[in-house]
């Protein structure tokens, strides 16, 4: 069964076609990368698969479920996770908070008005976890927004883990970070890779590389090749389109 | 810990427990009667901040709840007086029954407001919890059985557990044990699951629903529970002046409820407490002296809203840990 | 029927009146993103300024300039003291700021005029009537009222649509940089914006005054009816003002005519009436719930 499967994916912003009858499958287990150039749609698809935007066209099925029609939180509670390009931590939140957030949203509803959530031990724990796991447990009692900018990029796939995702989507999670640090959060996204479904949109092309199974390049909206990461860098078209358009 | 915030909220238990005292000790009943609608009002505040501090959620009509409570009292005593009770029942003029059926009252309507008004947001949200609210201002002016314009009296106070309320005192104790009871409560919920919901919605409505929360329903619920405060508030103060009339539900109130809670900060639990006594405090010293005295708390509520949004207790908190 | 016809006149003269005011509430949202509580306060003030100058002088044409120009002038002064500081800041700020003021200017206001209520008289030209259908007579006054309306309508298109202040308007608040980069004085634009509204404004309280009384509180009053004018009609849009107008002024003349009616034909006794005002007054209420359900941004939603 494929934990992810578009098909006919279209959505047009005025006469701009963000999504151009975009079809893709992904495996349970797999991670699969989506590069393309700036604007190629990559950060518009994502937000289809996780309902925050409406495709005019198309279905969207999760783990063989079909959930065009679901709201986000619907689908988040079916397994889905996702990382913002811009970072969405709630503010005047320590970072332990940001990723309590997702441990209580995982726990079932949350209309209990008497307990006090930030010492209840079901939430802490895993969601220290969850920070260990990025190397961010130092940092737990920190404001969101006093983190620095890697740490926060950090905070963000803390909270994606943190809800145990079983289809995880990360929408360019080494943008704007140094190259150690970079590093480093390949090798995080190389130890939980086997154990969810990834789809990773990335620019960096090393980290591609380095974790994806299979590759999906988007132009325009549109996918032009999917294939190994190797069949991909050979294929002349990419280099074409990929590369001519200024990307890395 | 004795930090500053601490310090304060002493300073204001301390000042209720006080109230009664310096009453005597100046020789006159309107410090009670003043302090009294303090705590009602501070319910209302704290009931408000909860939707407007933590929810960022501005409900400009937050006097219907508050109406609605007074009504449902007063109309639960109208029948009664009129040998008309409702149901053919005398228990309503029982306070600890009327007094929750004013919180049913007001929380059914927030119920239904709420849930038309969640559906949008922002500036929509403003106007459209304003124009229910005068809708239902509307509606009781046009309610002549029930007095219409010119309001409703109560033929007495609720009985409180069988027992007359006569005394200003007993009923200023029952007022500010309902205040102590609604701060407690809202101070419980906030920290709670369900807090933490409303509140990290309120910092990033996104990630909340991309983690898996309808956050839609987490609002109505806060809507409704702040409904019920205001009206339990609204029941209270139909009681203190055996009166109730449209001018509770109006949208002049509503906006004094929000002056109340920035006044005394947004947020903050016993501010919006400080921010009642010191509106009403205000009030009752600028219209004694002038009959104009909007034309100067007018300006004042501008400079506030321009240059003090954090209100008195932001001032208070100083450099405190939130 | 011909009841009917004089009803859906009156309500017609109604919508003009509010897409008035929501045309200046919707424009100060639309391009700056400010929620002016005190829009209210300058219709108020243009029917007083025109009250003031109808009394002085005798005449209402002298008091239609007063009201304008009182209202204009006092829009500029708010904005170039108060609003503009606001802009910034968040709707709860700008909320509470012009209560602030709606709570100075009816303390002002009664203050200096008192608390009885004034009327403008009819400029003789217009009082008498018009036979409008064979029949029908309607009062010349309402007439030319609604004309104005549906001058100020075509205007208001032309300017947003032909005009180079229009294209400024329809630029829009997001696009500050672009529209200062072309060169123009973003504040000025904002002045010039506001103070058209508070024309507007002043326009529609200077021409109720002769069929209306000018009082205390017919700010807040009309205020509200126009924030739901602009929520059904989708904020920021003119053509949402318009169309919301006319579907609150129509639904609110019309329900107020007829559900009572109605009602009393079903019911009978007291209730039937006490029950019909009421439910006539709340009318727009339960219009403006109902296109909350199907459409929550009103009509014409405004996109971004
Ligand atoms: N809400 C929107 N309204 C209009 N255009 C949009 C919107 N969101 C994205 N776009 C446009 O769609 C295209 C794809 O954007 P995006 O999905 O963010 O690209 P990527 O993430 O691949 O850089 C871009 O040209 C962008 O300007
Ligand atoms: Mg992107």
């Amino acid at each position: 069964m494929s934990a992810l499967q578009l098909e006919g994916l279209r959505k047009s912003f005025g006469s701009l076609r963000a999504t151009d009858n975009v079809s893709l499958g992904v495996e349970d287990g797999e991670c699969h990368a989506v590069i393309g150039p700036n604007g190629a749609g990559k950060t518009t698809l994502i937000g289809e698969i996780t309902g925050e935007i409406a495709p005019d066209a198309g279905r969207i099925s999760l783990f063989g479920v079909d959930v065009t029609s679901w709201n986000v939180p619907r689908r988040a509670l079916s397994g889905l996770a996702r990382s913002f390009q811009i970072t969405q931590l709630a503010p005047g939140f320590t970072a332990l908070d940001n990723a309590a957030f997702a441990v209580q949203a995982r726990q079932g509803h949350s209309f209990r008005f008497i307990a006090d959530a930030r010492k209840d031990k079901r939430l802490r724990e895993p969601a220290l976890a969850a920070l260990e796991q990025v190397g961010l447990a130092d940092r737990a009692d920190r404001n969101a927004e006093a983190l620095s900018h890697g740490e926060r990029r950090q905070l963000e796939l803390a909270v994606a883990l943190a809800m145990q995702p079983r289809l995880l989507l990360l929408d360019e999670p080494m943008a704007g970070m140094g190259p150690e640090e970079g590093a480093r959060m390949v090798e995080i996204l190389r130890g939980i890779k086997r154990t969810m479904t990834i789809v990773l949109v990335e620019h960096d092309m090393d980290a591609v590389f380095a974790l994806a199974d299979r590759v999906s390049v988007l132009v325009n909206g549109a996918i032009l090749k999917t294939g190994t990461p190797r069949e991909v860098r050979d294929d002349a078209r990419v280099r074409d389109a990929y590369l001519g358009a200024g990307a890395h | 810990m004795l930090n500053r915030t601490n310090l304060a909220t002493l300073l204001v238990v301390l000042a209720f427990l006080a109230v009664p005292m310096a009453a005597t000790w100046l020789g006159t009943n309107y410090v009670i009667t003043l302090a009294t609608r303090v705590a009602i009002y501070g319910i209302v505040a704290v009931s408000l901040d909860m939707l407007v501090g933590r929810g960022n959620l501005v409900s400009f009509g937050h006097a219907a709840y508050f109406g609605l409570g007074g009504y449902a009292v007063a109309i639960a005593s109208f029948h009664l007086a009129n040998d008309v009770p409702i149901f053919g029942w005398s228990g309503t003029n029982e306070a600890l029954i009327a007094w929750p059926l004013a919180m049913a009252v007001a929380g059914l309507a927030a119920l239904v407001i709420g849930a038309l008004s969640l559906r949008t947001a922002g500036v929509y949200f403003i106007m459209i919890t304003l124009a229910f609210a005068q809708m239902l201002f509307f509606l009781f002016v046009a309610l002549k059985y029930y007095g219409g314009d010119d309001g409703l009296s109560l033929s007495t106070r609720n009985l409180f557990a069988g027992n007359r309320i006569t005394d200003s005192r007993t009923f200023y104790w029952i007022c500010v044990s309902a205040l102590a009871l609604c701060v407690l409560l809202s101070w419980r919920i906030l920290n709670s699951r369900f807090g933490m919901v409303l509140r990290g919605a309120a910092a990033s409505e996104r990630r909340m629903a991309a983690l898996g929360f309808p956050v839609y329903r987490y609002r109505l619920a806060a809507f409704v529970i702040a409904g019920m405060m205001a009206g339990l508030a609204g029941a209270l103060w139909a009681n203190q002046n055996r009166f109730v009339s449209p001018d509770m539900l109006s949208w002049v109130r509503s906006g004094e409820f929000l002056v109340m809670v920035i006044m005394g900060g947004l947020s903050s639990l016993v501010g919006p407490v400080v921010g009642a006594a010191a509106f009403l405090l205000i009030e009752s010293y600028l219209s004694g002296a002038t009959e104009h005295w909007q034309m100067i708390f007018g300006p004042f509520v501008l400079l506030v809203a321009v240059f003090a949004p954090r209100g008195l207790w932001g001032a208070v908190r100083g450099k405190d840990r939130q | 029927m011909q009841l009917f016809l004089e009803q859906l006149l009156n309500g017609l003269q109604l919508s003009l009146t509010l897409f008035l005011l929501a045309a200046g509430l919707t424009l100060v949202f639309g391009i700056m993103g400010v929620i002016n509580l005190a829009h209210g306060s300058l219709y108020m003030i243009g029917a007083y300024a025109g009250a003031y100058a109808a009394a002085k002088t005798g005449t209402f044409w002298l008091a239609l300039p007063a009201g304008l120009a009182a209202a204009a002038l006092v829009g500029a002064a708010m904005e170039f003291i108060i609003v503009r500081r606001l802009y910034a800041r968040d709707h709860l700020s700008q909320v509470l700021a012009t209560f602030g003021l709606i709570l100075f200017f009816n303390g002002f206001i009664a203050w200096s005029a008192g608390r009885s209520p004034l009327l403008i008289e009819t400029p003789p030209q217009l009082a008498g009537f018009v036979e409008v259908l064979p029949g029908l007579r309607y009062p010349a006054y309402r007439l030319a009222m609604m004309a104005v309306g549906v001058a100020v309508a075509l205007g208001l298109w032309w300017m947003i649509s032909r005009t180079r202040v229009g294209m400024l308007i329809r630029a829009g608040s997001d696009k500050r940089e672009m529209v200062e980069a072309l060169g123009v004085d973003i504040a000025k634009l904002f002045t010039l914006v506001f103070a058209l509204g508070a024309l507007l404004a002043g326009l529609a309280g200077v021409m109720v005054g002769p069929i209306r009384s000018v009082q205390i509180g017919m700010g807040e009053q009309v205020l509200i009816t126009t924030f739901v004018v602009i929520v059904v009609g989708g904020i920021g849009s003119i053509r949402g003002a318009f169309a919301g107008a006319l579907l609150i002024g129509l639904c609110d003349t019309l329900g107020r005519a007829y559900v009572p009616m109605l009602l009393k034909s079903w019911l009978s006794g007291p209730l039937a009436d006490g029950l019909g005002a009421a439910l006539a007054s709340v009318i727009i209420y339960l219009v403006m719930a109902l296109v909350l359900v199907i459409r929550p941004r009103g009509l014409f939603p405004v996109s971004g």
